[in-house]
C-alpha cells in the first residue's frame, strides 16, 4: 500500500498517505469499511486526552475479548481514520476477523462532525473542551454547538460517555438519542485551592455564567447554572478517592454497582480523567470494571505521553504539551514531585502546534518557576518561550533552538541518577522522542507505535 | 511587601474583563506590564473590573482583550453604559490598550454575521462588521511599523472574523507589511485616539514589543503625574530576540501586504 511505500522511501510515518489516496479512489470507502467491525465503533474526541484514553480503552477491549482497530499514531483526520481501515482490509475490502474486531478511533474535535454521520458509532467518548489551537478550530463555542448538531442530526443511538465535571461536554447528554453514561471526579480533596487562569466554559447552554463550587483542572469540576438549574449530574462511573504521586496514581473506582483500586502508573489528575473515561467506554461495551481496571495498570503509557526512557544513566520523561489547559495539568504533575527539577521545555509553532503561540501566556508557568533547577528553552520559537519563563521570573540557564544540541546540553546538565523532564509540543514531541529513543536503543516511532 | 520602593510613582491599571476577554492569552500584557513596571521602578497597582463591578474613580492605564462572541454580547450590553466614562477617561488622557474583541467593542459598533448590530462604547471611531459565511477569518503572524514614532516596528498574531474600518477621526495605530490589519484591504493595523490604542494584535503584544510597553507605561505615568515624564530605555535581550523570531516568521508564512488604498 501506499504507506509502505512512504515508509519504505524513508519520507516520514506514511500514516496517512495511503487514506487520502483511497479516499480519492472510492469517496464511500469510510462507510464500507466502518460496517465492517462485529463489534462496532467507538470515537474518542475532546481537547486533550484522545490518544491515552483510545490506547487505554484498546487494552481494555484487547483484554475483553476483542480485537481493537486503532488509529494509533495520533492521525486523527478522515485519511488517518481511512489509513487504518485501509491497512486492515485484505485485497477483497474486507476486513480480517471482523466479527471480534471493534472499531477505535480518536477523532479531532473539529473534525468528528463530518465523520460522525459515515462512522455510525456505538460508542462516542467525550472527554474535555478547552482552549486549544485557536488559529485552527476557531472559538470553543463553535466546537460544542457543531457537536450538538451533529447529535440533533442523528447517527443511530450511539452511547454517549460524557464527563459530568465539563459543563459543556456534559451539556451534549440533552441531545442523546441513546444511553448516556457519565464519568466524573467525586473526591474534593484534588480540587484546586486557586482558581487556574486558562477557564474556557463560563457561559452555560441557556446563557447565563456557570458557577463552581470547586474546580478540579480549568472549568471542570463541580459546576451549577443558577439561570436555568442545568447542574453537574452524579456520574455512574467515578473515582471516590484519589491519591496522587510523583509517577502514579492510586484510585477507588466505582461504576455503577462494581468498586476496584486503580493504581494507575500515570501521575497527574488529568491521567485519572483518562483513565476513567476509558472504564466508562468499557462499561458502555459491556466490560466488567475488574478487568478494565487490571488492563488500565498493566498498558504502558500511549506515544510520548509521560513516557519513560533511560539514556546514559539519566531517567528521561517526555510529556506533550499543546495548550494551556494541559501545560497547567502537566505543571501540576512535575510540582507533585516534590524535588528540584530539571526541564528541557520546546515550543514549535507547526500546523500542528498551533502557529499561534500566545497560549503561553495562559498557562500558569509561574506555579513551575520556584522549583526549576535548570531550564533549557528550546524549539523554533525558543526565544518565545524563554521570553515567557523570563517574564514567569526565572531566566533560563540555557536557549537552543535546535533538538539535537538542546537535548545534549539538558542530559548533560542534569546529574547521573537524576531526572529530565522535556515538556514538549506536538511535533517538537515527535522530534525529540525519536532522538531520545534512538540514544535508547528504540526503533522510529511508526514501527514501534504500530 | 515590595522590598525596592518604586523611585518613578505608581500607576493606577484597570485590567478590565480579564476573567472572560482573554481568550488569546490578553493576560501576558498584564503580566508583562507588571515585570517591566517593576525593572523600571514603576509601581503597579491593578483593579480588576469585571461584569457587574464598579469601575474606579481613577485609572492611568486600562487593559482590555478579547473573548469569545457569546461572551462579547455580554460584555457589549456592559459596556454601553459604562461608555460616558470610558470616553470621558479617554479625553483626559487616560492610557489604554484594547486589543482584538475589546478593540472592536470600543467602536461605535459591531454588526454580527447574522446582521444584527452590537453597539459600542464609542470610544474609538471605529466601526466593525462581521462578513458571514463564506469569508475567511484573519488569523496569522503580523509585522506592521506603527504610526507612533517611538513605538516602531510591532509583531503579533491576529485572529479576528470582524472587519475594522476607520472613520475620519480614527487614526490607524499601524501600517501593515505582513498580515491583514483592520481589513484586509486598507492596509491600516488598529487605530489611536489620543493616548487610547486599539488593535488586533495578540501574541501577546507587550510582552515582545517593548516600546509600545514602555509608551503606555510613559502615558500612564504622564497622566498621575503630569509632568513630562521619560522613561529611560532599559535594555531586554529576552524581548528583543522574541521580538526578532516573531517578525523573521511573520516575513516568512504572512503574505505581504499588497493592498493599494494606503489611506
Amino acid at each position: 500500500m501506499a504507506g509502505e511505500a512512504t515508509r519504505r522511501l524513508g519520507r516520514g510515518g506514511g500514516t496517512a498517505l495511503p487514506g487520502l489516496v483511497a479516499r480519492t479512489l472510492a469517496p464511500s470507502l469510510v462507510e464500507s469499511l466502518a460496517s465492517q467491525p462485529g463489534q462496532g465503533l467507538v470515537t474518542v474526541t475532546g481537547t486533550n486526552g484522545k490518544t491515552t484514553t483510545t490506547h487505554l480503552v484498546a487494552a481494555i477491549a484487547t483484554a475483553a475479548g476483542m480485537t481493537p482497530l486503532t488509529n494509533r499514531t495520533g492521525s486523527n483526520l478522515e485519511r488517518g481514520l481511512v489509513t487504518a481501515l485501509v491497512d486492515a482490509a485484505g485485497p477483497d475490502g474486507r476486513i480480517a476477523d471482523a466479527a471480534s474486531t471493534l472499531g477505535l478511533f480518536e477523532v479531532d474535535e473539529a473534525a468528528l462532525p463530518a465523520l460522525f454521520p459515515r462512522l455510525r458509532p456505538r460508542v462516542a467518548v467525550f472527554l474535555n473542551l478547552f482552549r486549544d489551537q485557536l488559529d485552527r478550530y476557531g472559538e470553543i463555542d463553535s466546537v460544542a454547538s457543531g457537536w450538538a448538531r451533529m447529535l440533533d442530526a442523528g447517527a443511530g443511538t450511539p452511547t454517549l460517555v460524557l464527563n459530568a465535571d465539563d459543563p459543556s461536554v456534559a451539556a451534549l447528554a440533552d441531545h442523546a438519542r441513546g444511553p448516556v453514561v457519565l464519568f466524573g471526579v467525586e473526591d474534593r480533596s484534588v480540587a484546586l485551592t486557586l482558581a487556574e487562569h486558562a477557564t474556557d466554559a463560563r457561559f452555560c447552554a441557556c446563557g447565563a455564567r456557570v458557577k463552581h463550587e470547586a474546580v478540579t483542572m480549568g472549568h471542570v469540576g463541580w459546576w451549577r447554572c443558577d439561570a436555568c438549574g442545568r447542574s453537574r449530574q452524579a456520574p455512574q462511573v467515578f473515582a471516590r478517592r484519589i491519591t496522587l504521586s510523583a509517577e502514579s496514581s492510586e484510585i477507588e473506582v466505582v461504576s455503577g454497582e462494581e468498586q476496584a483500586t486503580l493504581l494507575l502508573p500515570a501521575a497527574g489528575l488529568y491521567s485519572v480523567y483518562n483513565a476513567l473515561a476509558a472504564i466508562a467506554a468499557g462499561r458502555a461495551l459491556g466490560v466488567p470494571l475488574a478487568t478494565s481496571v487490571a488492563a488500565i495498570a498493566a498498558a504502558g503509557p500511549a506515544f510520548g505521553r509521560q513516557e519513560r526512557f533511560e539514556v546514559g544513566g539519566r531517567a528521561v520523561r517526555i510529556w506533550l504539551a499543546k495548550n494551556p489547559a494541559g501545560l497547567n495539568e502537566i505543571v501540576r504533575a512535575l510540582l507533585a514531585a516534590g524535588r528540584p527539577l530539571q526541564v528541557l521545555a520546546f515550543l514549535n509553532d507547526g500546523i500542528q502546534d498551533g502557529q499561534d503561540v500566545s497560549w503561553i501566556y495562559d498557562a500558569d508557568l509561574e506555579r513551575l518557576t520556584p522549583r526549576l533547577e535548570r531550564l533549557t528553552c528550546a524549539g523554533a520559537r525558543a526565544d518565545d518561550l524563554a521570553l515567557r519563563f523570563h517574564i514567569a521570573g526565572r531566566t533560563p540557564d540555557e536557549t537552543i533552538g535546535e533538538t539535537g544540541p538542546a537535548l545534549d546540553a539538558a542530559l548533560a546538565a542534569t546529574p547521573e541518577g537524576g531526572t529530565l523532564d522535556i515538556v514538549a509540543t506536538y511535533t517538537a514531541m515527535i522530534e525529540v522522542r525519536e532522538v531520545v529513543a534512538a540514544h535508547a536503543g528504540e526503533r522510529s516511532y511508526w514501527e514501534t507505535a504500530r | 511587601m515590595t522590598s525596592e520602593r518604586p523611585s518613578l510613582g505608581t500607576i493606577r491599571v484597570v485590567s478590565l474583563y480579564d476573567d472572560v476577554m482573554s481568550v488569546y492569552a490578553d493576560r501576558g500584557n498584564l503580566l508583562a506590564l507588571q515585570h517591566r513596571a517593576a525593572v523600571l521602578g514603576v509601581g503597579v497597582e491593578v483593579t480588576r473590573v469585571s461584569l457587574g463591578d464598579a469601575l474606579p474613580v481613577e485609572a492611568d492605564l486600562l487593559l482590555i482583550g478579547g473573548g469569545q462572541d457569546r461572551e462579547q454580547r455580554r460584555i457589549a450590553e456592559e459596556l454601553v453604559t459604562r461608555g460616558p466614562k470610558l470616553r470621558a477617561w479617554a479625553e483626559d488622557d487616560v492610557a489604554m490598550l484594547a486589543v482584538c474583541g475589546g478593540f472592536q467593542l470600543f467602536g461605535h459598533w459591531y454588526r454580527d454575521g447574522q446582521g444584527e448590530t452590537l453597539p459600542g462604547a464609542g470610544l474609538f471611531d471605529v466601526t466593525t462588521v462581521a462578513p458571514g459565511p463564506g469569508w475567511a477569518r484573519c488569523i496569522g503572524d503580523v509585522l506592521a511599523v506603527s504610526t507612533l514614532d517611538d513605538v516602531g516596528e510591532v509583531v503579533g498574531f491576529e485572529n479576528h472574523g470582524g472587519r475594522t474600518y476607520l472613520g475620519p477621526a480614527a487614526r490607524p495605530f499601524a501600517r501593515v507589511e505582513h498580515g491583514f490589519g483592520n481589513n484586509g484591504a486598507d492596509g491600516t493595523e488598529g487605530c489611536v485616539y489620543r493616548e487610547a490604542i486599539g488593535t488586533y494584535l495578540h501574541g501577546s503584544v507587550l510582552p515582545k514589543n517593548l516600546p509600545l510597553l514602555d509608551h503606555l507605561i510613559e502615558a500612564a505615568l504622564r497622566h498621575r503625574y503630569g509632568a513630562d515624564v521619560r522613561i529611560a530605555w532599559e535594555q531586554d535581550l529576552y524581548a528583543t530576540r522574541a521580538h526578532h523570531a516573531a517578525a523573521e516568521v511573520a516575513r516568512r508564512r504572512a503574505p505581504r501586504f499588497e493592498g493599494v488604498a494606503r489611506p
